[in-house]
C-alpha cells in the first residue's frame, strides 16, 4: 500500500535515524515531499510511504510507539487567478475537469469541489499558477 | 464599384474620431451579416492579437556607467547572463537565458524556475534587479566589478528586440513514442495522449494579413502592453510554403522581427515562463492593426478558425530528428474545441497560447484607435512574401578535419 502522511515530531524525537529504520527494519518504500526538521526543535516531514501492507503497518506502530504524531495528508491545489494567463495548457491534463476551459470564451476556471488533488496540473503551468499547499496545522 | 482607402483617409478618419474600428473576431459577424463588399466599405481597421510563448525575444539595455567607467565583458541580472559583447555597458538579454547555476536537464525533467523572460517582467514591473558585471579594464574603463541593486528607472535605454515573434501558423505536436516528452510545446503524453497547438487562430496577426500586403517594415503595432514597431521580417521567415485557397500557410510560414521601448511596456504583457524539462522563455502580447485598404484585405481578415489548418507533427522522433511522418493536418476549430482526431483516435488537445488574452490586445488595439491615440503606419518596406524565393537552410554537415591546413581557415 501507499499513503501520504504527515509526520509530526517532537524536539527530541527529531534526533532519531527514523525514515533508515522504516526503510531497513520494514522495507518501506520512502519519499520525502516536504519537511521542516531541525535538530533540538520540533517539527514535520510530509512523506509518502510504500510498502507491503503488513509492513506498512508494523511501520506506523512502530512510529506510533515512538510517539511521532501521524496523519493522512491533507492537501490542497490552488490556483492563483492573477499569475495565470489563461493559456489553458492545464485543461486537458486535469482528470476530473477541475480545471476546465469554457469553449465559448475559451477561458479557464478551476473548481476546487472537483479537484483530487493529483497534482497533473503542477509540472504543465508555465506560469505556475497552480502550487499544491500541504496543510500543516500549527505545531504546539 | 470597388472600395479604395488610403492610411492616409483612414488616419484622418481616426483624427476626427470617425474610424470604424473592428476585432479580427467581430469582423466576422460583420462579414456574415453585410458581405464582403459593404464590411470593406464600413470598416476601417480590423485589430488582431496574440499572445504566448516567443522564446526568441528580448531587450537591449544601457545600464549607464559606474565610476570609475567599466568596460563589462560579463553581466547578470538576477544572475541571468546577459550578452556583453556589444560597447562598454551595452547588453542583450535573452528571454530563454537560464541562470548559470540552473541545474538544467540534469535531475529530468528540469523545472526551469527563472530565466532572462522572468528577469524582463520583474524589470517591467519595476522590481529591484541585481546587477553584476566584470571586465579585465582598460586605461579608459578601469572598473572590474559592479554589484548594485538596480530598476527600469536606472537604466537609460532598455528596448525589446525581438528577433523571431508572431510566428504564423505553428505545428500541431504530439508523441507517437511511449514516454512522456517535455517539449517547448509542453508535455506530450505517449501513444498519442494528446496534442499541442500554439497562435491565436482566426485573431492571430499573420493569419489575418496572411501575404503582409499591409504590414511591413515600420508598422507601429502593440507590443508588450505598449507601442512597438516591426523591424525586420523575423529570423525562419518562410513564406513560400503550402497554402489554402484564403491564402493562409498550412505550415509555420512567416514570421516578424519587432522592437519597442521597453520602459511604457506592462509587466502583464511580458509573462516569463518556464516549460518543464525544456527551459525557459517569455509569452509576448502582439497586436497589429490592418488598414482595410480594399475588398481584397477585408476577405484576408475575415478569416474563420474553421479555415486554418496547420501541420500535426510527432515530436518523438518526427520533428527532433526530421523525419517525415505524415499525420495530416489539424484543422483551428477542432483544436479549440478540445479535441480533435489522429488515426481515427480521438484525442484531447493542449493550448499553448492565449485565446482569452490576444482577445483583449486586439479590444486594446482597437480602443487606442478609436480613442486616436494609436495612428497606423504605411511600411516603409515590405517583408518577403509568397513569391519570395526563400530556401529554408539547416547547418551543413561538413568535415573540419584539414580546415587550417588547406587555406580555407585562419593560418
Amino acid at each position: 500500500m501507499k499513503n501520504k502522511v504527515v509526520l509530526y515530531f517532537s524536539a527530541a524525537q527529531s534526533e532519531q535515524p527514523i525514515i533508515y529504520r522504516l526503510v531497513k527494519n520494514y522495507d518501506l518504500v520512502v519519499n520525502i515531499l516536504k519537511a521542516d526538521i531541525n535538530p533540538q526543535k520540533q517539527g514535520y516531514l510530509v512523506v509518502e510511504m510504500e510498502g507491503e501492507k503488513d509492513k506498512y503497518q508494523e511501520g506506523i506502530s512502530f512510529l506510533k510507539g515512538l510517539g511521532v504524531i501521524v496523519e493522512s495528508l491533507s492537501e490542497t491545489v490552488v490556483w492563483q487567478e492573477d499569475v495565470c494567463i489563461q493559456c489553458g495548457a492545464c485543461a486537458s491534463f486535469c482528470p476530473t475537469e477541475a480545471l476546465e476551459i469554457n469553449r465559448e470564451t475559451m477561458e479557464i476556471s478551476f473548481n476546487n469541489s472537483k479537484c483530487v488533488v493529483c497534482g497533473m496540473c503542477l509540472d504543465c503551468c508555465p506560469t505556475r499558477a497552480i502550487t499544491l499547499h500541504f496543510d500543516i496545522r500549527g505545531l504546539v | 464599384m470597388t472600395c479604395k482607402k488610403t492610411y492616409e483617409e483612414i488616419n484622418e478618419k481616426i483624427r476626427q474620431g470617425e474610424a470604424v474600428v473592428v476585432t479580427a473576431e467581430e469582423v466576422i459577424g460583420i462579414v456574415e451579416e453585410k458581405g464582403y463588399e459593404r464590411a470593406a466599405k464600413e470598416i476601417d481597421v480590423v485589430t488582431t492579437g496574440t499572445f504566448g510563448p516567443m522564446c526568441s525575444s528580448g531587450a537591449f539595455i544601457n545600464f549607464g556607467h559606474s565610476n570609475p567607467r567599466i568596460k563589462m565583458k560579463k553581466v547578470w541580472l538576477n544572475g541571468v547572463e546577459a550578452y556583453a559583447g556589444i560597447a562598454a555597458v551595452d547588453a542583450y538579454l535573452g528571454a530563454a537565458q537560464l541562470p548559470d547555476t540552473d541545474p538544467e536537464n540534469k535531475v529530468y525533467p528540469g523545472r526551469f524556475s527563472y530565466g532572462g523572460g522572468h528577469v524582463i517582467h520583474d524589470l517591467v514591473a519595476g522590481k529591484e534587479i541585481r546587477l553584476e558585471a566584470t571586465a579585465y579594464g582598460t586605461d579608459c574603463y578601469p572598473n572590474k566589478k559592479v554589484d548594485t541593486i538596480i530598476t527600469l528607472n536606472d537604466v537609460n535605454e532598455a528596448f525589446i528586440f525581438n528577433p523571431r515573434n508572431a510566428y504564423q501558423n505553428y505545428n500541431c505536436a504530439v508523441n507517437l513514442g511511449d514516454r512522456t516528452l517535455y517539449t517547448y510545446m509542453g508535455i506530450l503524453k505517449p501513444h498519442l495522449g494528446n496534442a499541442s497547438y500554439a497562435t491565436a487562430g482566426q485573431l492571430s496577426p499573420l493569419l489575418n494579413d496572411p501575404y503582409y500586403k499591409t504590414l511591413g517594415i515600420g508598422t507601429r503595432i502593440f507590443l508588450g502592453g505598449g507601442i512597438g514597431y516591426v523591424a525586420w521580417n523575423g529570423t525562419q521567415h518562410h513564406p513560400n510554403v503550402l497554402r489554402g485557397e484564403n491564402g493562409v500557410p498550412m505550415a509555420t510560414a512567416g514570421t516578424l522581427s519587432v522592437i519597442g521601448d521597453l520602459k511604457q511596456m506592462d509587466p502583464n504583457w511580458l509573462v516569463g515562463l518556464s516549460y518543464i524539462g525544456y527551459g525557459a522563455t517569455m509569452a509576448v502580447g502582439i497586436g497589429i492593426p490592418i488598414p482595410i485598404l480594399d475588398e481584397e484585405i477585408l476577405r484576408y481578415t475575415a478569416v474563420k478558425d474553421e479555415d486554418i489548418y496547420c501541420p500535426i507533427v510527432d515530436y518523438n522522433e518526427g520533428y527532433p530528428y526530421s523525419k517525415p511522418i505524415d499525420l495530416g493536418l489539424a484543422n483551428f476549430k477542432a483544436l479549440k474545441s478540445g479535441k480533435i482526431i489522429i488515426n481515427g483516435k480521438e484525442i484531447k488537445t493542449t493550448s499553448q497560447s492565449s485565446y482569452p488574452r490576444a482577445r483583449i490586445i486586439a479590444a486594446t488595439l482597437k480602443q487606442w484607435i478609436q480613442d486616436g491615440t494609436f495612428e497606423l503606419i504605411r511600411p516603409v518596406a515590405p517583408i518577403p512574401s509568397a513569391e519570395a524565393d526563400i530556401e529554408f537552410k539547416s547547418i551543413p554537415e561538413r568535415s573540419v578535419e584539414g580546415f587550417f591546413l588547406n587555406g580555407n581557415g585562419r593560418d
